[in-house]
């Protein structure tokens, strides 16, 4: 008896660990993956307490690797559930968080703004596994190894992925640009193709 | 190759983590409370007539351990979210003096909302 509670005991500190550690993860995912703050932190919330109810299984299935993967691949699961019950895809108009938060002196606010707002909603726009690569890569600096794991993937496919999905976002965000500059000038080249050679 | 590695550097600039609201944690913690209140609860309202079937002896036993589960993750979560939130570093006897009153002071506040 005494060592199940002293078990217990370190898998609630381990708990506290994950949360403290990745509380932010988890919502930076949410919030790229809805586009609005209400809706990241229901996400975040529901992620947790579901985190809450399994992670004694996911400690012991883990033989020692990090969690995140797994709290992430919770966060995922239930964004799409939370797609599939309300029939709808993430909010154009995010709340432009990296043009908002992130540190910019003044001038590079003014240069960078529009860009980095292109490239917000060139994200948006991207395949669902494109999308979510790209957070987990960015937004949360998770590396190739950890992204396979959350997504359910090889390495290899993975790495693939988020090669195409960072092609195809160079192309779209090119392709605003083209747009801005002749508003006229038809049609916007699919991204994959116009940057397939690019550099 | 360097067209590249700039457009990845503007990918992490527009992809800024995000940092949760503090209503968020507030709520986050508050929830987990409940947890334990529910736990509480379920016990409460088991009749002991009941338990003298020892095959009814394991709900309230789980009760008992997912209760005192979330109490204990709270207090760990709330102790260390005081202490980074404190930016200047008190010292080994400080610290230790602050986190034996914090651990005392939310082992208190969650024994009184189990009452």
């Amino acid at each position: 008896m005494a060592d199940a509670t002293r078990t217990k005991a370190q898998l609630d500190e381990e708990f506290s660990e994950l949360y403290r550690r990745h509380l932010r993860d988890v919502f930076s995912y949410a919030y790229y993956r809805v586009g609005n703050h209400h809706d990241a932190e229901d996400l975040t919330e529901q992620t947790f307490l579901q985190a809450y109810r399994h992670f004694e299984r996911a400690t012991r299935e883990s033989e020692g690797r990090p969690l995140r993967p797994w709290l992430i691949r919770i966060a995922h699961n239930l964004a799409a559930n939370f797609y599939r019950d309300r029939s709808r895809r993430p909010e154009a108009a995010m709340e432009d968080a990296g043009v908002i938060s992130a540190p910019h002196d003044t001038e590079s606010l003014v240069e960078g703004r529009d860009e980095l707002a292109r490239i917000l909603a060139g994200v948006q726009e991207l395949p669902d596994d494109r999308r979510e690569a790209l957070i987990m890569r960015f937004a949360l600096g998770m590396d190739n190894r950890e992204i396979a794991r959350a997504m359910g993937r090889s390495d290899g496919a993975t790495k693939v992925l988020i090669h195409r999905a960072i092609r195809q976002l160079e192309g779209k965000v090119e392709g605003y640009g083209d747009q801005r500059r002749s508003p006229k000038g038809g049609a916007l080249g699919d991204g994959v193709t116009r940057s397939a050679g690019g550099s | 190759m360097t067209e590249a590695v700039d457009f990845e550097i503007l990918l992490r600039r527009a992809l800024v983590p995000i940092e949760p609201p503090d209503e968020l944690t507030q709520r986050l913690e508050d929830t987990l409370v409940e947890l334990t209140e529910l736990a509480a609860d379920e016990l409460e309202s088991w009749e002991l007539s009941t338990m003298r079937d020892p095959r009814n002896w394991m709900r309230p036993a789980a009760a008992v351990v997912v209760g005192g589960a979330a109490a204990a993750a709270l207090v760990v979560v709330r102790v260390r979210r005081r202490h980074e939130r404190r930016h200047s570093p008190p010292g080994v006897f400080g610290l230790a003096e602050r986190a034996l009153r914090d651990v005392a002071e939310e082992a208190r506040r969650v024994a009184l909302r189990d009452r």
